[in-house]
């Protein structure tokens, strides 16, 4: 009983660092970069992600055994589509601003190599729990990644965290991190000091 | 005048990969060598123009009549996916050398997010059937150019002394912000 505990929370625990997919895995680049330009957007394309990926991982978890081999991927994706556009509508309905905010980025999760990657890898051979499990691991930890990566942006490039001010009157904002430039920066940053911090704690990637 | 405007804007202006983000995986994946980009920046051109005028049908001749646009992203990938499989076929078909040369980059295209991203910033913007082509066009040669600039850049990278937690991904990532710098500079043409 005891593996078997330790072995969900190792399902849970791996998509927070060891597999995490933006700094260890580098997928589902594309909204890491786009909408962390502040905190409150990386934090919303998360959540959208936390929603998506755990309802298709569910889904797709319960079906497993009457999908034929054959037509999997395209079943993977018309269910993921599926889930991309109630996150889409609802987002589009409750919180309008955020919406426009993240504009098409949140239809191209559909096309997040992280969710199509969890149930080729995971949620088409496992069962529901575990399935969840590591769904929620998963895009927790890239939710984290977005949050951190647009604070930092958002710290340099306006001053605030999270739309509080934090800088002094005096400090001059680096409008260069709130562009495009400032995104792959950041994230070079980031992803070398997640390396560099394994490299330390002896994990290997 | 104002399709010339729209090319440039897809091109270099609004570059896809350095101020949209789209397309990265194979921008960070193929960006090796220069032959290589260079088949990977012409398969996606031509599946981007391709894209463009399939989508535009769909959603302007079957989807809005039907009021259906909530539908958008479904369908749009499910063209997309046939489109790239049967862009495949043809050219098996009809040019052996081509596919050859584009052999495995076609089918990574359906998973590249620039083609899905374009057919909604198609709709977005409300192009008319020609602008969308030309819009779909700029879009593939702009992915080309940035892709092409990379790989130089990257064959130049190997002999560089880069620290060792910044191998790979992270310098391409910086790489990739001061191209993103550089392309700024376009901003002034439109």
């Amino acid at each position: 009983m005891s593996s078997f505990k330790t072995s969900l929370a190792h399902e849970f625990t791996k998509g927070l660092w060891k597999e995490n997919p933006v700094l260890r895995m580098l997928l589902g680049l594309c909204p890491t970069l786009a909408v962390t330009n502040s905190a409150v957007n990386g934090l919303s394309m998360g959540l959208a992600v936390i929603f998506t990926l755990t309802c298709s991982s569910t889904l797709i978890s319960l079906i497993r055994n009457i999908v034929p081999k054959q037509v999997r991927i395209p079943t993977f994706i018309i269910v993921i589509a599926t889930f991309v556009t109630v996150a889409d509508r609802t987002l589009a309905a409750f919180f309008p601003t955020i919406s426009k905010a993240l504009g098409p980025y949140v239809p191209l999760i559909v096309v997040n190599c992280i969710i199509l990657g969890r149930q080729e890898a995971f949620a088409s051979k496992n069962p529901v729990h575990r399935a969840i499990i590591d769904a929620l691991g998963m895009s927790i930890g890239f939710t984290l990644t977005l949050t951190i990566l647009g604070m930092f942006r958002e710290l340099l490039g306006a001053g605030s965290i999270f739309n509080l001010p934090i800088m002094p009157e005096s400090f001059d904002t680096w409008l260069v991190m709130i562009l495009p430039p400032g995104a792959f920066l950041a994230l070079g940053l980031m992803i070398g000091i997640a390396n560099w911090i394994n490299s330390k704690l002896g994990i290997k990637s | 005048m104002n399709l010339l405007l729209i090319f440039i804007s897809a091109a270099v202006v609004n570059n896809y990969v350095l101020t949209y983000f789209l397309g990265l995986c194979p921008f960070v994946g193929v960006s090796k060598k220069i032959g290589p980009a260079v088949s990977m920046g012409l398969a996606t051109t031509f599946v981007m123009t391709m894209t463009a005028t399939v989508t535009w049908l769909i959603y302007h001749l079957i989807l809005v009549p039907l009021k259906l646009e909530f539908l958008q992203i479904v369908s749009f990938i499910l063209v997309i996916a046939s489109l790239v499989q049967l862009v495949e076929m043809f050219v098996r078909k009809v040019s052996k050398p081509l596919y050859d040369a584009l052999g495995i980059y076609l089918p990574l295209i359906t998973t590249n997010c620039a083609i899905l991203g374009l057919a909604l910033f198609m709709v977005m913007k409300q192009y008319d059937f020609i602008e969308g082509i030309i819009f779909g066009f700029g879009a593939g040669a702009g992915f080309t150019l940035a892709i092409v600039i990379m790989a130089g850049i990257r064959t130049q990278l190997e002999l560089a002394d880069v620290p060792e937690p910044f191998k790979g991904a992270g310098i391409t990532m910086i790489t990739a912000g001061c191209l993103a710098l550089a392309f700024m500079g376009f901003a002034g043409l439109i």
